[in-house]
Order: C-alpha cells, then sequence, then structure tokens
C-alpha cells in the first residue's frame, strides 16, 4: 500500500486503505516525541513552505513542528506582511514559491478550494491546512488517529459531532475520515447550523439528532465543534445562553454520557461556551493528546508525500 | 449574379415544416429556390450535402461578446467566428459590458463594430441606466439606434416597479424584456446550487427558489402589464412549473434554457473546478429531468448559450472567487444533438425550431427559416462524423467550457452567411 | 532459487556467532550491560534467537530492541520511494551498554549507516558491535561485521535471502536470481 498522491487536500477523496496508511505512519512518528532527540533526517534539504491567509497558531505551529522533526527547512510567507497584501493572486504567491524550489506548500485559506488550485496549477506538494468552510484534512485524521489510540478501532465507533455543522471544515473532514472508516457518526447541533440535508450529502451511516441528550446517550466519542460568536450576529443562533444550555458541552450534562465515552475538541476552545473547563480539563477529555497527536499525523503525512510519484495534475483543463 | 447549389442533404426547416431530401439554391445572398431537385446550370457554384443536414443557421438569444472593456476574453469579431464554427449565424449581445450597453451611442458602437464580424449581431440595449436597476434607458431612442431586445442580463431587475414600466414601454415599440431571474439577496455569497454537492464542499449555495421566486413576480408583472417578457436561462423545475402554468392562463412569457442545464449536474463541480460555475448554477438531476420535459412540451420555447467568456487568469482562482460562466457557442448544436435528439426527447425537427424559427419570432429577427427570399444564413451539419473539442481548436478567445476534452458526435461542416461561407 | 545453507547449517552458524561474541564481552556479560538491537524485519527476530541462545547456553538475561531504520535512510524522500515506517523499540538505555547490532545480510553498508545514525540519536553506548548472517561483496562504504555468519558471493544481479522459521517457515539462507 503506498500513498500515491501529489498533494493531501482533503479527505473526501481518500480511501479507507489510504486513510489506515496515514494512521499507522504516524504511530512510529508518535514514539519518536518520547525519545530525547526527537529529530530524525528523513526530509533533509526540503523546503516547507507556510501559506497562511487566515491566523492560526495551533495548525501553524503543529505543521512547523511535524516538518522540523523532520528536519526539513521551514518558510513561513507571514502573509499579512508580503506582497500578498500588495495584491499579488494566490496563484501567483504559488508560482513564485515554485520558482524557489520549495516542496510543500501548506496553505489555509478562507476560501473554499483556494488548496485545489494551487494542486492543479503547480508541480510542488500541496497540503490544505483547512480551507473555507470545505475541509480540514489532518484535523480530521489527527482526530481518527485519536479515536483509534483510545478505543483501539474505528469500525462501529459511536462518534458525536456536536456544534456549527453547516460552516465547519472540521465536521466534513471528521465526516468523511469516519465514515469511510465505518464508525456511526451523529451530527447534533441547532436547525440552524444543521440542515436537514447534510443527511443526503453524507448518506444513511449518518443520523442526526437536534437533542443532545438523545445524541450522546451511547456515544463512544463526542467531538465538540468550536463556535463562532459572529454567528449569532449572523443569525444562525439566536442566543448564545440559549444555545449553552442546549448544546454546551458542561459539566451538568455529563451524566447523560456513557461511563467510557470520550471529549475531542480541535481547539482553540471557546471556555464556557461550546464546552466548560471541568469537561475540557476532566478525565474525559483527550484535547491535549489531539495535540501531540496532531504533528505525528503530519509528520506522516509529509514523509508519504514525499516519497509519493510525483502526479501534477494534467493542470488548466479545468481550473 | 452567383448562384450557390447545396444539393443532396437532409433540409430540416420547422418553419415551413420541412424535413427531407431537397436541394437549395442560393442567388446574390438569398435563398432563391428550394426543391426536390435543381439541375445545375454552368455558372453555379456547387456544395454536395449528401448525408449532411442543411438547417437554417442557428439563432442564439443569448451571447456575452464582451466588447467593450472584456476585451481580452472575447470582441464581437472573435465572438461571432466562434458563433459561426458552431453553426450560429445571428445572435442578441447581451448589454453588461463595460460600459453597459444603455445608451442609444452605444448600440451603434455595437453595431458598427459587428459590421465586419462573421455572424449577425444583434445589440441588446441595457433596462437601466447602468443596469443600476433604477432609471430606465431611453428605450425609444434605442430601439431608433438598432437595439433588438433589452435587458439587464447579469443582474435581475428588482424593483418590480421599475420593471413593470420597462415592460410596457418596451411593449408600444414591440420589443421584448429578457429578464435575468434571480433574487440577489436569497443567492448572496453563494457560488453553487444548493444542495448535496454544495453541504459536502461547505460552499454557500443558491436555491433553486432563488430563480423561481423572480420567474413568479416577471410572470406577475407581465400578466399586469400584457407585455411580452423572455425568462432567460432557466435552470430549475420549480421555473418550468411556474412557466407552464403561466402559458397555460395565456399570459405572454417565453422561457429559454442552455445545453448545460439539460446535460450537466451539480456533481460536475466535484473537485472545485471553476469550468462548472456558472449562473444560475447547474442542478439536481430532477431539474434536468424537468428541463427536458419542458423543452418537449414546449414551455421553454427557446435553446440558447449564455456564452459567457471569461479569461483563463480570471477562472484560474479559487472556487468562490473565480467568476460565473462558460462559452457554450461551438458546443451547442452538438449539445443539443446528442444530448436531446439522439436521445430521443426531441425530434430534429423539433430541436431546431427550438434554435432557429423561436427565437427569431420571439424577436423578430428575419432569419431562422430557409423559406424562399429569405436571407441564405445556412447550417450544414455532418451527423456522423467525430470529434474532440479540444482547448486548441476553440474559436473564442477565452476556453472556459466544461465540455473540454469531451467527444461529439456531429461536427459543424459549414456556415453560410447571407450566401457567404464563413466557416 | 538456490539453497545455500539448510537448517541445520543456521543453527550452527548462529551458535558460532553468539560463541565467538561471548569470548569477546566477559565483563560486559557478567555487569549485564549488554543489549541487542535486530534491525527491521529479519534482524529483530535473529536478535532474539541471538537471546535466546545467551539465555540457554550461557545462562544470560539479554533485552533485546528492534531498530527500524527507514527515517535515517538516505534515499527517502526521492521520487517514489515510500517506505513502510515501523516501530523503533527499544526497551532498556543504550547509554553505556555494549550493543550487539544484528541485521540478515551486509552489502551496501548503507543500511548500517542509517542504523548507528538511529542507534547513535539514542544515547551514547559504550560500544556497537556487528553480526550479520551473511556478507556478500559490493560494499559502498567502509563498514564491516564484526562477527559474520557466512561469505557467499554471488553475482551482480543475483540476491540473498535469509529466511527464518518466524517469518518464512523455514531456516536457510538462499541465493535467488533478481
Amino acid at each position: 500500500m503506498k500513498l500515491n498522491r501529489k498533494d493531501l487536500l482533503n479527505l473526501e477523496s481518500l480511501s479507507s486503505e489510504e486513510i489506515e496508511l496515514i494512521l499507522n505512519t504516524a504511530v512510529p512518528f508518535k514514539k519518536l516525541f518520547t525519545h530525547s532527540i526527537k529529530k530524525v533526517p528523513t526530509l533533509r534539504g526540503k523546503t516547507v513552505a507556510f501559506l497562511f491567509y487566515e491566523p492560526s497558531t495551533r495548525t501553524r505551529t503543529s505543521f512547523e513542528l511535524a516538518a522540523k522533526r523532520l528536519a526539513a527547512d521551514t518558510l513561513d510567507l507571514a502573509v499579512p506582511l508580503s506582497s500578498v497584501q500588495k495584491g499579488e493572486s494566490l496563484l501567483d504567491t504559488g508560482k513564485t514559491l515554485e520558482a524557489m524550489k520549495v516542496d510543500f506548500i501548506v496553505i489555509r485559506h478562507s476560501e473554499n478550494g483556494a488548496p485545489e488550485l494551487l494542486s492543479k496549477n503547480l508541480n510542488v506538494h500541496v497540503v490544505n491546512a483547512g480551507d473555507g468552510t470545505h475541509e480540514h484534512p489532518t484535523q480530521g485524521l489527527l482526530d481518527l488517529f485519536t479515536l483509534r489510540e483510545k478505543k483501539k478501532k474505528i469500525k462501529g465507533l459511536r462518534v458525536v459531532i456536536l456544534g456549527d455543522i453547516l460552516h465547519s471544515r472540521v465536521a466534513r473532514s471528521n465526516l468523511w475520515g469516519l465514515t469511510k472508516m465505518g464508525a456511526k457518526v451523529t451530527l447534533c447541533g441547532p436547525k440552524s447550523l444543521l440542515p436537514e440535508e447534510i443527511k443526503r450529502a453524507f448518506g444513511k451511516s449518518v443520523r442526526i439528532e437536534y437533542d443532545l441528550k438523545k445524541a450522546v446517550e451511547d456515544a463512544d466519542a463526542i467531538n465538540v465543534l468550536r463556535i463562532q460568536k459572529e454567528r449569532q450576529s449572523q443569525g444562525f443562533i439566536t442566543s448564545l445562553t440559549e444555545y449553552i444550555e442546549r448544546y454546551g458541552l458542561h459539566q451538568n450534562k455529563i451524566s447523560w454520557l456513557k461511563k467510557d465515552c470520550i471529549v475531542l475538541h480541535p481547539g482553540p476552545m471557546n471556555r464556557g461556551i461550546e464546552i466548560d473547563s471541568p469537561v475540557a480539563d476532566g478525565e474525559r477529555s483527550v484535547i491535549l493528546e489531539q495535540v501531540t497527536n496532531g504533528i505525528a499525523i503530519r509528520m506522516a503525512v509529509l514523509y508519504l508525500l514525499a516519497g509519493s510519484t510525483l502526479n501534477p495534475q494534467a493542470a488548466l483543463e479545468n481550473p | 449574379m452567383e448562384n450557390l447549389l447545396i444539393f443532396g442533404g437532409r433540409v430540416i426547416d420547422p418553419k415551413n415544416n420541412r424535413d427531407g431530401f431537397f436541394d437549395l439554391l442560393i442567388t446574390n445572398g438569398k435563398i432563391s429556390k428550394i426543391a426536390k431537385k435543381i439541375i445545375p446550370q454552368k455558372n453555379f457554384k456547387l456544395i454536395p450535402a449528401q448525408d449532411q443536414w442543411v438547417m437554417p443557421g442557428l439563432v442564439d438569444a443569448h451571447v456575452h461578446l464582451r466588447e467593450p472593456g472584456g476585451e481580452n476574453s472575447e470582441t464581437i469579431f472573435s465572438g461571432a467566428k466562434a458563433a459561426v464554427s458552431g453553426g450560429v449565424t445571428s445572435l442578441l449581445a447581451m448589454a453588461n459590458t463595460s460600459p453597459p450597453i444603455d445608451t442609444p451611442k452605444k448600440i451603434k458602437f455595437v453595431l458598427k463594430r459587428a459590421q465586419k464580424s462573421l455572424a449577425k449581431v444583434y445589440p441588446v440595449g441595457a433596462v437601466t441606466q447602468g443596469l443600476q436597476g433604477k432609471k430606465l434607458t431611453n428605450f425609444s431612442q434605442m430601439v431608433k439606434a438598432g437595439c433588438a431586445a433589452f435587458s439587464d442580463d447579469g443582474r435581475c431587475v428588482m424593483d418590480s416597479a421599475v420593471l413593470r414600466e420597462a415592460l410596457e414601454k418596451a411593449k408600444k415599440l414591440g420589443k421584448v424584456v429578457i429578464e435575468h431571474c434571480e433574487d440577489h439577496q436569497l443567492s448572496e455569497n453563494g457560488s453553487m446550487n444548493e444542495g448535496p454537492v454544495s453541504q459536502k464542499l461547505g460552499v454557500c449555495g443558491i436555491p433553486s427558489q432563488s430563480e423561481a421566486v423572480m420567474v413568479a413576480r416577471d410572470i406577475f408583472l407581465a400578466q399586469l402589464t400584457l407585455s411580452p417578457l423572455h425568462c432567460a436561462h432557466v435552470s430549475c423545475k420549480e421555473s418550468v412549473e411556474l412557466i407552464r402554468a403561466a402559458k397555460r392562463k395565456g399570459i405572454p412569457v417565453s422561457a429559454e434554457t442552455c445545453p448545460h442545464y439539460f446535460t450537466l449536474t451539480e456533481t460536475a463541480v466535484k473537485g472545485h473546478g471553476t469550468f462548472a460555475k456558472m449562473k444560475p448554477p447547474l442542478r439536481r438531476d430532477e431539474d434536468v429531468k424537468a428541463i427536458k420535459e419542458a423543452l418537449k412540451d414546449g414551455t421553454i420555447d427557446l435553446i440558447a448559450t449564455d456564452h459567457a467568456p471569461h479569461s483563463l487568469e480570471s477562472k484560474k482562482k479559487s472556487f468562490e472567487q473565480a467568476p460565473f460562466g462558460i462559452i457554450g457557442l461551438e458546443t451547442l448544436f452538438v449539445l443539443v444533438y446528442e444530448e436531446l435528439i439522439l436521445k430521443k426527447i426531441l425530434s430534429p425537427l423539433k430541436a431546431v425550431k427550438l434554435l432557429t424559427e423561436n427565437p427569431a419570432r420571439i424577436f423578430g429577427l428575419p432569419s431562422g427559416n430557409l423559406s424562399q427570399g429569405s436571407p441564405a444564413d445556412i447550417f450544414i451539419f455532418d451527423p456522423k462524423a467525430k470529434w474532440t473539442y479540444k482547448k486548441e481548436n476553440v474559436q473564442s478567445k477565452s476556453f472556459n467550457s466544461p465540455f473540454l476534452g469531451r467527444t461529439f458526435k456531429g461536427k459543424v461542416k459549414m456556415t453560410l452567411v447571407n450566401g457567404k461561407i464563413v466557416f | 532459487m538456490n539453497k545455500k545453507i539448510g537448517e541445520k547449517d543456521f543453527k550452527k552458524i548462529l551458535e558460532e556467532i553468539v560463541s565467538k561474541f561471548v569470548k569477546e564481552n566477559k565483563d560486559s556479560l557478567k555487569e549485564g550491560s549488554i543489549g541487542l538491537v535486530g534491525i527491521h524485519t529479519r534482524g529483530v527476530i535473529l536478535a532474539k534467537r541471538i537471546a535466546l541462545i545467551l539465555q540457554k547456553k550461557y545462562k544470560s538475561q539479554v533485552a533485546v530492541g528492534s531498530l527500524d531504520i527507514t527515517l535515517y535512510r538516505d534515499d527517502v524522500g526521492e521520487i517514489g520511494k515510500q517506505p513502510l515506517v515501523k516501530e523503533t523499540d527499544i526497551p532498556f538505555s543504550i547509554e553505556g551498554r555494549t550493543i550487539l547490532l544484528v541485521d540478515d545480510v551486509l552489502y551496501t553498508g548503507r543500511t548500517i549507516r542509517s542504523a548507528l545514525d538511529a542507534l547513535l540519536e539514542l544515547g551514547r553506548p559504550k560500544l556497537i558491535r556487528l553480526t550479520v548472517m551473511a556478507d556478500r561483496a559490493g560494499r559502498e562504504l567502509p563498514i564491516q561485521a564484526d562477527y559474520c555468519g557466512t561469505e557467499i558471493s554471488v553475482g551482480k544481479n543475483e540476491e540473498i535471502q535469509i529466511k527464518v522459521k518466524e517469518i518464512d517457515g523455514e531456516d536457510g539462507i538462499w541465493v535467488l536470481k533478481k
């Protein structure tokens, strides 16, 4: 089994075997973190460029550590200060990096499909670090990795994704990953953030439940999404207080959960809103392990892409 | 005197309800005779058309030529060249150029630029000044200058009172208002059909209803003013149902659709391909079905391209940033042939009617038929030839087509405008 | 495919290796400061066999670790190269220990170079010795085995394959055409 891809753009197009390979590869990488020297010389001489059009601390740092622990050189474009501000187009910025012979571009962008645009037009490995409301594939993978590590397997697992499903790229990557790996997914959130139509998009293996208690009763894991406060001014949430009461995973609802149900959160958390401190810091929480696992997953992704047969897609036919 | 004899072909001329083997004589740019057999004389130039279809040149009621202002993506000349290579000999050029065609002077500009072009270009004038949707343009002066119809296409005339006035004025001048039916508030931020695929991609959607609510309103206004109103690029089931009911009531509304709406669905957007991004967006299977049904029963009167060229640079953006629109002139007839005629949705005669007689009648154009005395705008089609639509042989200045790479059965063999071979 | 060494000789070779090693490392053995490190995949099996012989014949308990050298190879990151990464699991500190590194075949020497790099990042052993079941010509780096089972001369288009019961169902050394 090989990951024969130039880029990691989404989980939608990955097969369960490919996902499995990435997860398996991340296991030995995680083991490296227990060594006093955490760095391996594998990607010596390769350059990983970060092109982040949206602010991000944890994802960028995680990718940076992953690259550095593989001995790659890293380059941060610091988008707000660069020529991007002077109106340079995304593709031109990408082409400039290509001309500088970087090997990887890790991109985060507020527009859906921005990584695909680079992928189709550049002969560089492109890794999607989150695009708009589309996907955040490495987050999806690290959530799968964490689940598998904690629960031994993913197939048959009951996983609840809770919160703003409509606008969440984390939810979308999780949905693809979990359904491909055979988990039973329940989506839970207010109707305005969880349209019934999503069921048509993701098929029968996905259940929609507007009642949090019913959703979490038999869950093995709950992935709590970040609620963006501006959703209230946009009219998706009528009242934050009401949201917290119905959908906030707070200590007062913990008795609804099975004993061994674990809680994930992609971060950064809004403590007191979608999750409260007793839950976030409690014994069910695997939130910090997700952070550790994120580095291992990103190392696995960089490693596998580096060794894949470079296969730039026939550019331009349908940009 | 020049005589041109097209002989041995299958002539399909809906206006004269003719589908059979005829010879066609062209004298001085006009059709002078049509008969089962015409004996060629010495000075006749001969065009053999055995195994070919001979039809009136197609009339495309919806084309964006981008000139003035967008010459890097298309010009009147290049657009007309693309038209004749697709069998289109007459076309309506939309007004949303920059600046928009909203004065008699600008109408004259288009007509002047079109003099050298290979196809007949009929300029559409803007309904409102600057396409702003507020103040009407000078309808009567524009008609005098040569404006063929009125439309703010690209934008919907959102103010009902403004549209009512436009309909009344246009009626007096014997012209039709073409409406781009879209509730811009409802479709705001959207870049593809709202549904399972947009949910999967996380892209903000455009519901069918943003089209249908405006179709409904426009029908009411046509009823109120008893003025002819034409709904451009109908894409969904909801609109079809409204138009069908309106026609039953005798409301003077006509409708068009485009080849992509009976060929592709929203799934073509896979991988965020910007060549499948247009407005209205590609819809669902059930919409494609409804459109075909509407073509069959006459609810939809005509098929136009909504040819919307965009340079590669502008389409090479992320899906949400890329502009709406695809080119269509060169694939118009082959798509109708493959998707409607070969699949037995429409007979050849009925299909050609939707591309010739009907648009010519609705917009009062002299072409679209092979009657004796009519201008010899003729389109010869080889129903057996196979070809692949490739970037290299695109005639338009832009090649933003989702059909690139597709192999078609049936090929444009020759196009004549006023008896002159232009392709 | 051509069998060079059968099961009996295979066992004998291993025992000879161990006997030579014990002779040269008596003190360390007494101190219990010896660690065996096998290189994935067959080196690990061989290291476990050696540990078993040490235990049975010499009554010495010696710990065994496994080393995956994939991440230290000098050809990863090249187009099309995507070897599976396996786990490195060395359940003892190598600091100050005598390490016996175990692999199946010594050929170019590049694997051993990678293994030394990988090992040294885990600490500072007192000394490292290398043992292999079979040695063939074709070294690309100045690396030699301290305890070599057998030398086999093979052509450029031939390959030595070590088989072990645990994986292949039988013990033996084979030469096969590439």
